[in-house]
């Protein structure tokens, strides 16, 4: 049916939009001060999945379809460590932990989401132009 | 009647072969940022060729019985052009045309259909 395909574009739509909530929070949480290394925030990645519909999986590999978020990872990146003796959130030797977000990173992790977030919308219109006129073939 | 044992002809199959491949497109463009994701189609030849079964016929009592056709599924991988380094090989300008590609065939053969049904509708009513 193909309606199956607004079923896969949809699972795309949704895995673009955590992409972009994420990127979203790294650029928000760019200037985050933090007094130790490990409370410094890391930028958040989600890490894609090929979907595969477990009543499905019998029937071989063409039952593979859309996509989800597996889970969200920090990017590895080392934080800035900054001597700053007025900030309140220093350590006793003064220095503060900044995040390791790269707001250029973000920038281009954020295009790339919505480019893609459009292609699938693209999917779903053209499939909905078809569904129109498979129902119009009695009309003929 | 023979006008409507079979009013439809390969058509009726035709369409469910080529919306198939457009769920594996619109497959592929959601997994375009899928880590090791692998794009692949559908070979309508191989499809066809599968419905109507090989030539090698058992014509002597020696002869082997062929197996299995080699992929009835019709499912191939794409080649890609340039492999990602994650290892996925989604070219999203590559799958956006093939989708195109895909949507024509899908209408082509919407289009022989509709004639079908207006041809048994004249038929029908004997103008």
């Amino acid at each position: 049916m193909i309606k199956n395909i607004f079923g896969i574009a949809g699972t795309a739509l949704n895995a673009q939009v955590i992409r972009m909530n994420t990127t979203a929070s790294n650029l928000a949480n760019a200037g985050t001060v933090s007094p130790t290394e490990a409370e410094a925030y890391r930028a958040k990645r989600p890490v894609f999945k090929a979907l595969v519909e477990q009543a499905d999986v019998n029937r071989g590999f063409d039952a593979l379809g859309g996509v989800k978020v597996k889970e969200i990872v920090d990017d590895s990146a080392p934080v800035r460590k900054v001597h700053d003796p007025g900030n309140p959130e220093a350590d006793k030797d003064g220095f503060i932990f900044l995040s390791n977000v790269n707001e250029v990173t973000e920038m281009v992790e954020m295009m790339a989401a919505s480019r893609s977030y459009q292609n699938n919308v693209e999917v779903v219109t053209t499939a909905r132009q078809l569904m129109m006129r498979t129902l119009d073939i009695t009309k003929a | 009647m023979k006008l409507l044992d079979n009013p439809f002809g390969i058509h009726e199959q035709a369409l469910s072969v080529k919306n198939r491949r457009m769920e594996m497109i619109a497959g592929n463009i959601a997994n375009a940022d899928t880590p090791h994701f692998k794009a692949r189609d559908l070979d309508f030849k191989k499809i066809l060729a599968a419905e109507n079964p090989s030539p090698m016929a058992a014509t002597n009592t020696r002869h082997f019985e062929a197996g299995e056709m080699e992929n009835p599924g019709g499912v191939v991988y794409r080649v890609p052009y340039n492999a990602a380094v994650d290892g996925n090989t989604v070219e999203i300008s590559v799958e956006q045309a093939k989708y195109g590609e895909a949507a024509a065939d899908y209408q082509a053969t919407l289009r022989f259909l509709e004639s079908r049904v207006s041809g048994i509708r004249k038929a029908l009513k004997g103008e």
